[in-house]
C-alpha cells in the first residue's frame, strides 16, 4: 500500500525561502512605497492606487515609455536578422570555429559601464577614434551630446555591437545541431539555398532564436548602465529610457511613491510583454 | 531508370592518400542493373555509406566514374541525377503539412499544381498515408516519418535508383518487418533500381534479388542470398552471414589432403591453384551432424534458439558449432561429427580455394 503524508512540502521549502528573500520580499517593500506617503522619519501617509493614476496619466511616463519601446523595438529588429546572418556564415567545423566562437563570446564579457564608457570616448568628436573620423575626415557633424540623432544612433549601434553576439551564439547552437541528412536530403530533394533556410535550419533554429529574443527583450527594456553612462539620457530627453527615467524620480527628486508605482508599472509591462510572446511563440508546439 | 555502372571507383576522405589503407573505398568495378533490387550488405565502417553517397552525388570519388545508362554523372550534383535517398533518421520538413512534405520535389522542380496534386495522391496511396496529407509531419511516429522520406523520393516520375541508408534504424522492431514488405512491395509496382544498405543480414537477405557484401572498403562477394549463403566467396562472408556463422577451422594439407584434428577431412572437390598461406576449412553448422564415427569433439554448450538447436563442441582445440533438430546431448558428453562433404569447403588466406567436384556441378 501507497503511504501519502506532507513530507514533500519539505523539500519545496528552501526554494520558498530563496524566492522570498530575493524576490517576494523586496517587491512587497516597493508594494508599501507605491500607494503611501512619505516625508521621512517612517511616517507614512496612505495614497491608495494615486501614485499609479498619476504615473499613467502623465506625459513624461508615456513619453519615456515610447523612447523605450523604440529603443527595444530597433535593436530587436537589427540584432536578430544580423546575429542569425552571422550564424550562418560561421564555419560548422574546423580551425576556425573556436576563433570565431571566443570572438564572437568578447564583447559579452565587457561589464556593462565599462561598454558605456569606451563608446563614450570612442565616439567624442575631438579625441574619439569615431568621433575625429566622422568630423574630421568625412566632414559629417556628428556629437552625440548635441544632436538627438546622433545620440540615438550611438547607443543603438553600442547594444548591436554588445548583444548581437548573444543572437549569433544561441543560433549557431541551433544550426550545428542540424543532422547532415537534412541538407543532403534537401540537396536531392532540389531546394533552394532560401528553401534551405525557410524550410530546415529556421525551423531548428525556432526554439533557441525564442529564447534569444526573449532575453534580448527583457535585457534591452529594462537597459539601464549602458545609456546612462554613455548620454545620462540626453541630450535633452532625448535618450531618458524607462529606467533612466524612474532612477531621477527616485533618487534626483526622491519621489519614492511614484517612484514605486512606476517600477511596478515598469514590471508589469515587461512581464506582461514576455509572456505573450513565448505564449505565441510555443502554442504550436504544445499539441 | 537506369542501368548504374561504377568503373574504376576508388574513394579516400584524405586529400592526397598513399598506401591502400588510405581508401575507404579501394577499387570497385560494379553493375547495378536496371529495375534490380540489391543490398549493400556489411558492418560499420566498411565504406557501403560511402558507395552509397558517391552514386547519390553528395559525395564526388576520388578516382573513377559513375555512368547512369552509360552517360557520365560523376560530376552531376544530386538534384540532376534524379535519385532518390532515404536516411537512417527520417529527414521530413517538419513545419510543413505531409502533403507539402510529398509535393516539396516537385514544386523545387517548377512542376505545375495540376500534376503535383495528381502525383502526390498517387504516391499517398502506394504508401497508404492519404489520410494523413493534411496533417503536420512533425507529429507522425517515426514509420511514418520514413515513408515520407520515401515517398518524396518516389514522387518524381522514372527515378533512376531509390536508396536506402540504414533505414529501418529508428523503427520499432514489430513495424520493421511491415515496412520492409512494404519496401518489397513497392519495388514491384515502381520498377526502380533499389539499393538497400544495411548491416544486418536479416534485412539485407529478405529485401535483395542480389546482394553485394563489403568489408574494408572492398567488394568481396556478389550473389544471391542462397549463393552467400551456400558458397561463401570469402570467410569473411562465411562468418558474417549466417547464425551462428560457418565454422572456419584451421587445418594443414598434407598432399593435397586437408587435416584438421590430426584427421582427414573430405573436402567438396579439388583444390585450384596453388594453395600456399593460411589454410582454412569452411563449414556451416547446417552442415555439421552428430553422429557415431568421425571427428570426436566435446559438447561445451547447448543453447536452444527455438527452431533448432546449437550445440557447441570443443575438437582440435577449436570451437565447432553444430545445428541439430533434436535430441541434443547434454553438456559434456563426447560426441563425433560429421561434415556434409559437398559443403566443406577450403579457404586460402580467406578466399575460396575449393570447387565442387566435377559430378555434382550440374546438380549444384
Amino acid at each position: 500500500m501507497k503511504t501519502e503524508n506532507q513530507k514533500a512540502w519539505f523539500f519545496v521549502l528552501p526554494v520558498l525561502l530563496l524566492v522570498a528573500f530575493n524576490a517576494l520580499i523586496p517587491m512587497m517593500t516597493v508594494v508599501n512605497y507605491s500607494v503611501q506617503e512619505t516625508f521621512g522619519d517612517n511616517v507614512f501617509f496612505w495614497q491608495g492606487l494615486d501614485w499609479f493614476q498619476q504615473i499613467l496619466r502623465s506625459d513624461r511616463f508615456h513619453a519615456a515609455l515610447g523612447r523605450q519601446f523604440m529603443f527595444t523595438f530597433l535593436i530587436l529588429i537589427i540584432e536578430v536578422p544580423l546575429g542569425i546572418a552571422i550564424a550562418l556564415s560561421m564555419p560548422r567545423s574546423g580551425f576556425w570555429v573556436p576563433v570565431c566562437l571566443v570572438l564572437m563570446a568578447l564583447p559579452m564579457l565587457i561589464p556593462w559601464n565599462v561598454v558605456g564608457a569606451m563608446w563614450n570616448i570612442f565616439t567624442l568628436p575631438d579625441i574619439g577614434l569615431l568621433g575625429y573620423f566622422l568630423n574630421h575626415t568625412l566632414g559629417i557633424n556628428y556629437d552625440m551630446t548635441q544632436d538627438p540623432v546622433a545620440a540615438w544612433v550611438t547607443i543603438v549601434t553600442m547594444d548591436v555591437w554588445h548583444w548581437t553576439s548573444l543572437v549569433v551564439l544561441l543560433s549557431y547552437a541551433g544550426l550545428v545541431s542540424i543532422p547532415d541528412a537534412y541538407y543532403q536530403a534537401a540537396k536531392i530533394d532540389g531546394a533552394s539555398s532560401w528553401a534551405v533556410f525557410r524550410f530546415i535550419q529556421l525551423p531548428k533554429m525556432k526554439t533557441v532564436l525564442t529564447i534569444a529574443i526573449l532575453l534580448r527583450f527583457m535585457d534591452s527594456f529594462n537597459i539601464y548602465t549602458e545609456p546612462f553612462v554613455l548620454t545620462g539620457g540626453g541630450p535633452g530627453n532625448s535618450t531618458t529610457l524607462l529606467s533612466i527615467d524612474l532612477v531621477k524620480i527616485a533618487l534626483g527628486q526622491f519621489d519614492l511613491g511614484p517612484a514605486a508605482a512606476m517600477s511596478l508599472i515598469y514590471f508589469a509591462i515587461t512581464l506582461l510583454v514576455s509572456w505573450l510572446f513565448y505564449t505565441l511563440m510555443t502554442k504550436d508546439d504544445l499539441n | 531508370m537506369a542501368k548504374i555502372t561504377l568503373s574504376k571507383l576508388r574513394h579516400s576522405y584524405l586529400s592526397a592518400p598513399k598506401s591502400d589503407s588510405d581508401y575507404a573505398l579501394k577499387e570497385i568495378d560494379l553493375d547495378w542493373n536496371d529495375g534490380g533490387a540489391y543490398a549493400l550488405l556489411g558492418p560499420s565502417g566498411c565504406g557501403k555509406s560511402t558507395l552509397l553517397n558517391i552514386i547519390s552525388g553528395l559525395l564526388v570519388p576520388s578516382e573513377g566514374q559513375i555512368l547512369f545508362d552509360g552517360n557520365d554523372v560523376t560530376a552531376l550534383p544530386p538534384d540532376q541525377r534524379n535519385i532518390a535517398q532515404v536516411f537512417q533518421f527520417p529527414v521530413i520538413y517538419d513545419t510543413m503539412t505531409v502533403y507539402d512534405n510529398l509535393a516539396f520535389p516537385l514544386r523545387n522542380r517548377g512542376r505545375d499544381e495540376a500534376t503535383v496534386h495528381e502525383r502526390v495522391m498517387a504516391i499517398a496511396e502506394m504508401l497508404e498515408v492519404t489520410e494523413m496529407l493534411d496533417q503536420k509531419a512533425a507529429g507522425l511516429s517515426p514509420d511514418n516519418k520514413q515513408k515520407i522520406s520515401m515517398g518524396r523520393g518516389l514522387v518524381r516520375e522514372d527515378v533512376n535508383v531509390v536508396m536506402f541508408d540504414e533505414p529501418l534504424t529508428v523503427i520499432d522492431p514489430h513495424l520493421k518487418w511491415k515496412l520492409r514488405s512494404k519496401l518489397k512491395e513497392l519495388h514491384q509496382r515502381v520498377k526502380a533500381t533499389m539499393i538497400y544498405v544495411t548491416h544486418d543480414q536479416t534485412e539485407a537477405l529478405t529485401f535483395a534479388d542480389q546482394v553485394v557484401v563489403m568489408e574494408l572498403g572492398e567488394v568481396v562477394q556478389i550473389g544471391t542470398p542462397v549463393e552467400l549463403f551456400e558458397r561463401p566467396a570469402h570467410t569473411f562472408v562465411g562468418h558474417f552471414i549466417g547464425s551462428p556463422g560457418m565454422n572456419i577451422l584451421p587445418c594443414e594439407l598434407q598432399q593435397g589432403t586437408a587435416m584438421f584434428a590430426g584427421q582427414a577431412v573430405a573436402l567438396e572437390g579439388p583444390i585450384q591453384g596453388a594453395a600456399n598461406g593460411k589454410t582454412e576449412i569452411g563449414i556451416r553448422p547446417e552442415f555439421v551432424a552428430l553422429a557415431d564415427h568421425g571427428l570426436p569433439a566435446t559438447v561445451t554448450k547447448v543453447s536452444d534458439v527455438g527452431r533448432h538447436t546449437v550445440v557447441e563442441c570443443e575438437a582440435g582445440g577449436q570451437r565447432v558449432n553444430a545445428v541439430v533438430e533434436a535430441n541434443a546431448p547434454a553438456k559434456g558428453s563426447a560426441v563425433h561429427l560429421a561434415f556434409r562433404q559437398d559443403m566443406t569447403r577450403l579457404y586460402v588466406d580467406g578466399w575460396l580455394a575449393t570447387s565442387p567436384a566435377a559430378d555434382e556441378q550440374g546438380a549444384a
